[in-house]
Order: structure tokens, then sequence, then C-alpha cells
């Protein structure tokens, strides 16, 4: 059984939520991720969604937009972002982690070479930000032959019978985009999410974890309460950004820090 | 996506298929939340493109508000000192707002208001698509929205000033490389945020289905008027079409009611900054490769990585590094060649078109023009061949005074 999941099994079994944390790759400097990745897992994230970096992140909020940047100046790319994943999986073979990011430079590594670069070195999911299931047939086919799980999004947006057809191609989780708008929005609306969240339920068994413009722990447990897990991002690439220039150890603490008192509202 | 290898037997009216692909090119690459809007947009388009209400509106703002159709052209005395083919010249450059992008804003403005839609955003580069957006928006009463580089705010402040007196919000960006593909990824941005009450109007054929296609059907109005005043004027139709080509949107304007006439060859002109050798240029159907950007498939200028790289042109309008799909569908095909002309080729075209003809053109079609010299003299006089002359140079002038080290 692939790690997200026995994770999410194993969650639903304790009756926790998931605790999914996006990163960067590569930001503020590749020197920091590995050890920012060990941390958020120590601190009590179930999932590590690994940001790759792009020149375009068209659905991208400013902070995380920044995170990219800060990443590119160093020039980080899909192949060394895979790298690290393989460096995380020699000290913790449990947590899951889930690429995401935008179509580009899968296209250009080609979709056969990643998926096998990305599954040798322990990746369980992919999360393709711009490649809606019409345009995800072919790299589908190359995930499912190295068993890696396809992350499809839904949206408030998804009409009823988009989602039955998601939802029938999705594995893994569905990450539900909690509003209109870009990563760390400011205008998340409770009731509309509890709505659309109880819609999707009805088409499918897969667990579903919600993201965009989750900034504590209180947001998390609210949104996760209709779910089965949140996702944060902007809050950890924001802190990211204002300690660019500090040394590698403040970072990994002040992330762990956030993380830790995520986790503990979610589980309040 | 289709096996099509050769160019022979394609009814090229037939294309995007349904879900917007051109062979492997175009489609619908966008985050989730869109799929729904862009979906509307497409029903609402289909719909209304075979109304006969609709296109009589269109239809008469094109003629009344525009000035159309645009005159073809002969511009005898060029040819004469070419000496080669007929050289005539497709006038976009007379058009209200002074350049072929009006055609395509007053067909989305009108789609904005079937839709009932309040508020409309645009990109834009050289400001050119954003003050024809300013202008249809305040005619019909909604509210406008800018997106423009903080770099172009910088080279264009005129435009930037047209679009303020044209009541439009310019909205500077700072991301990225801070020229026009960063505009177009923050009015996705927006667009996604508003959704419910916004119209985004694309300036060119690219993005996502069903952007390329209605942009192209709203600027084919080129091509048809100039087939006509070609078999008018010549009593034949013309031997070689030649356009420039940043996103697109004139070239395919004029090339698309040809394509099924066999014996016209056409010509996209890329440009060529300084020198497609020198890696300095944005033209991604000459030195790019196939890839993913702003909600389609196409030619890209990018690094090995996947990441997308500057661009350099003297014309605004011409850099981007991306391209229409249905033109990278073209070139595989080999329907239509796509060369490109440095930055010097197209100034000095600039330069020759307005002593001898007493026109002068956007820095962008001078692109076109220099490459039309350069195939003309090699034709017979019998021969004809017709450029785009997309737009005015007016919005240029500052440029060439700075080349001229003059201060205006």
């Amino acid at each position: 059984m692939n790690r997200i999941t026995q994770r999410m099994n194993a969650l639903n079994e304790a009756g926790r939520k998931a605790f999914v944390a996006y990163i960067v790759s590569g930001d503020p400097r590749p020197s920091v991720t590995l050890e920012t990745m060990n941390e958020l897992v120590d601190k009590g994230v179930d999932i590590i969604e690994l940001g790759i970096p792009f020149s375009d992140p068209m659905a991208e909020g400013k902070v995380i937009q920044s995170g990219h940047e800060r990443a590119l100046e160093h020039n980080v790319s899909l192949t060394s972002s895979i790298e690290v994943v393989k460096q995380f999986r020699e000290r913790d073979n449990e947590t899951p982690v889930v690429l995401m990011g935008y179509a580009n430079p899968i296209e250009r590594k080609g979709y056969q070479i990643f998926a096998d670069m990305a599954a040798d070195a322990g990746v369980d999911g992919v999360l393709t930000v711009d490649l809606p299931p019409e345009e995800a047939v072919d790299l589908n086919a190359e995930l499912k032959r190295v068993g890696l799980e396809n992350i499809f999004l839904l949206a408030p947006t998804t009409t009823p019978s988009r989602i039955r057809d998601i939802v029938s191609l999705a594995s893994g989780f569905i990450y539900y985009v909690s509003l209109k708008g870009v990563t760390g929005a400011g205008h998340l609306d409770l009731g509309s999410v509890k709505s659309k969240l109880s819609e999707i339920r009805k088409m499918t068994e897969l667990p579903l974890c919600v993201g965009f413009g989750i900034k504590d722990g209180a947001s998390a447990k609210a949104v996760s309460e209709h779910g089965d897990g949140a996702v944060v991002g902007s809050v950890f690439v924001d802190r990211m950004g204002e300690l660019a220039n500090a040394s590698d150890a403040e970072i990994v603490s002040a992330v762990g820090q956030l993380a830790a008192n995520i986790r503990l509202g979610l589980d309040s | 996506m289709n096996d099509l290898t050769s160019a022979e037997n394609i009814d090229y009216s037939c294309f995007p298929d349904e879900r917007g692909h051109f062979g492997i090119y175009g489609g619908r690459f966008v985050s989730e939340t869109l799929i729904s809007a862009l979906d509307e947009l497409a029903a609402i388009y289909g719909r209304l493109k075979d109304d006969p209400k609709f296109q009589e509106e269109f239809d008469k703002d094109m003629a009344h508000y525009v000035g159309r159709p645009s005159p073809l052209y002969h511009a005898e005395r060029w040819s004469r000192e070419v000496g080669g083919a007929q050289i005539y010249l497709k006038r976009e450059d007379l058009n209200h707002t002074g350049a072929h992008k009006v055609n395509n804003t007053i067909g989305q403005a009108l789609l904005a208001k079937y839709s009932g839609k309040k508020r409309v955003i645009a990109e834009t580069g050289a400001g050119q698509h954003g003050v024809a957006s300013a202008t249809v928006a305040t005619r019909l009463g909604l509210e406008c929205e800018v997106f423009m580089g903080e770099e172009d705010i910088r080279r264009q402040s005129l435009n930037v000033y047209r679009m303020k007196l044209l009541g439009a919000k310019v909205t500077s960006v700072t991301s990225g490389t801070k020229t026009l593909k960063d505009a177009m990824n923050e009015a996705m941005r927006d667009w996604v945020t508003n959704v419910d009450d916004t119209f985004y109007i694309i300036g060119t054929v690219a993005g996502p289905h069903p952007y390329p296609e209605l942009v192209r059907d709203f600027q084919s109005i080129i091509g048809r008027e100039a087939r006509k005043q070609c078999l008018d004027q010549t009593g034949k139709l013309p031997d070689v079409l030649v356009a420039c080509v940043g996103g697109g949107s004139n070239a395919i304007g004029l090339f698309h009611p040809f394509l099924n006439d066999e014996t016209v060859k056409m010509v996209g002109v890329e440009a060529g900054g300084d020198g497609v050798e020198t890696g300095r240029h944005a033209a991604p159907l000459n030195d790019g490769i196939p890839g993913v950007l702003h909600g389609g498939r196409t030619y890209l200028m990018e690094d090995e990585n996947g990441q997308i790289i500057d661009t350099h042109s003297v014309s605004a309008g011409l850099d981007y590094p991306g391209v229409g799909p249905e033109h990278s569908w073209l070139k595989d095909l080999g329907r239509v060649d796509y060369v490109a002309v440095t930055d010097e080729e197209a100034l000095s075209a600039f330069r020759e078109l307005t002593l001898v003809e007493g026109i002068m053109p956007a820095l962008e079609s001078s692109h076109a023009l220099a490459y039309a010299k350069k195939i003309a003299k090699d034709m017979s006089p019998d021969k004809t061949l017709v450029v785009n002359l997309s737009g005015r140079g007016d919005k240029d002038i500052l440029t060439m005074a700075d080349i001229d080290g003059i201060t205006v």
C-alpha cells in the first residue's frame, strides 16, 4: 500500500486529522530543505508537499511566488528537488511526500523519465496545478505505471458532474481548494467549504484535504472538521522569507515551532 | 491528439477540436478553479458566434467605431524601390486606437456584456492591448483594470497615461521579469479571485481554450477583408502574406481566411532581437521547444529545467516567450514559414517606410516589413505580397528618439 493511503488510514483509525505542510524546495536556499522536512515531521506533520519552483507560478499568491523566486536564484530544479526526497528517505521511510508544481518542468523532463526518477527517490504522489484531468491523461498513465498517486484539485467552482469525473481518476487524496483565489488569500468562507465538502463526500471515499487560505491551528481545525485534513503553506513560506538571511538552524527551528502550534490547534 | 504530419488535405477551418487542441498544441492547462469559467465562456461564445444579432453588433462597431474595412494599400513607390513583387499593406494602423488589437477587444467586450460581467481585466506589454481594452470598457460602462509589468510601465509611460485618461486602473506587476508574461500571470490570479463578476480580455491568440479560437475569429476580419480587397484590386489571390508574430494575433487574423488556399504562401516574422544565434531574442518558433505556459501547450523559450527565460526585442509588443498554439501547429505542419529579423533590420524598415511612403509603422509591424523587403526583391513584378501593417508607430517615437540620442 502507498504511504499516503497507509498514513490516511492510520489517522482515520486514531480519529485524527491529517496535517499537510507545503514548503518550496530550496527556499530560501537549498541547504535548508532536508532539515526542514525532518523538523516538520518531528513536530507532527503527516504529509509533506514539496513545491517545485517555477518561473511562472500562476496559482500562487505573493508569498509563495517569492518563495519560488528565492529558490530559483539558487537554480533549484525538478531534478535537485527529487534528489532531496531521496535523501529524506534515507532517514524517513514512512512520511508521505507529494511533489506539487506546474506542468512545464515535468514536460521538459519527459513524463516517463520523471515518473521513474520520482518513484526511485521515494516520492508518493504528484500534484500538478495546471494539469486538469483532461490534459493529464498521459502523465496519469506514467504515474500509475510506477505506483505514484495522482492528486487532483477540486474547487468551489467544480460542477457536480466534473467532481464525479475527477474523483474517478484521483488517488491518494483529494485536494480541495477552499476558495476562489490564489494561495495565501484571506477570504476563507467556512460555510461554503462545509457544504461543498459534504457534496464531494457523497461521491468519493477518498480522503479530502483542504488548502488555500489556512493560516493557523484554529483555521486548520475548522476546515478539517468537514474533511480529513488541512494543507498549510503560505505561513511557512512567509516565515522562510522573513528569515532568508538567518542561519539554517534558525530557519528550521522557526518553521518547526509554527508546525508544532498548528498541530496543537488541529488536535485540540 | 491528431497524427496528421502533412499540411495536405486539412480543412483549417475545423480547428481547434472541441477541447481546444491544434494537433498536440493548445488545450486548457489551468488550475481547476478556472475550468468552469472557461466552460461558461466557451458556451457563450459558441452560442453567440452564429447569432445574427451579435454579429450585427460586432460588424456595426467595426464599421463605425473602428473605421473598417481598413484599406489595402498598394505601396507602389516602395515596391519600385525594392524592385520585385508588388507590395500591398493591410492598414490596421488606421484603426481606432492605432492597431489591430481593437478588433479583438470589441469582440470580447461584447462577450463580457452578453455574459453580464461588470468588470474587465487585461494584461498588456507595450500598452496597445491595454489601451484598446480601456477604450471599449469605458464605452460600455465596464470597470477596467490593466495589469502591466513594472518594467513595461517605465518603458511605455505614454500608453500608461492613455489608459488612465480612459478611466482604467493600471496595476504594476513586480514579480518575475516584470514584463508581459508576468502581467499575464497576475491577470490570471485576479481572474481566479474575481471569477464571478470579471471577464478576462486576453490580448492575443494564446491562453487556455477557448481564447486562441475566439481571438482568432475576431481578428480574422483582417484576412477576410484582405482576401476580398486583393481579388478586387488585382483580380487574383496574393502570392505571399507576411505578418509579425509575438503572441501572433495579427498574423493569424491575416492568415486564417487564406489557410485553405493552397497557392498562398505565408510567413510569420518573429523578433530576432540581437540575432537568433545570440540567444537574446523573442523567437520561440525559431529557437524554442514545445512546453506549457499560460494555459496552453506551445513553443516556448525556456531553459533546460523548463523555466521560462527572459526575452529581448526592441519592440515591446513582440517581447513574449510564448506564441499562440495555432502557430506552433502551422509551423510543424509546414503550412506557414516562421522566420526572424533582428532589431536592427526592423529599425531600418521603420525608417524606410516612413521616408518612402510617409507611413510610420509600429516597431512590431516593422519586423514584417523588413522580411517582406528581403523576399519581395527576388519575386517577379507580377507577383503580389501582402504585409500586415498591424499598428502605427506613434507609440514608438520615444524609443526611436532614444536610439537617435534625441530628447523629445
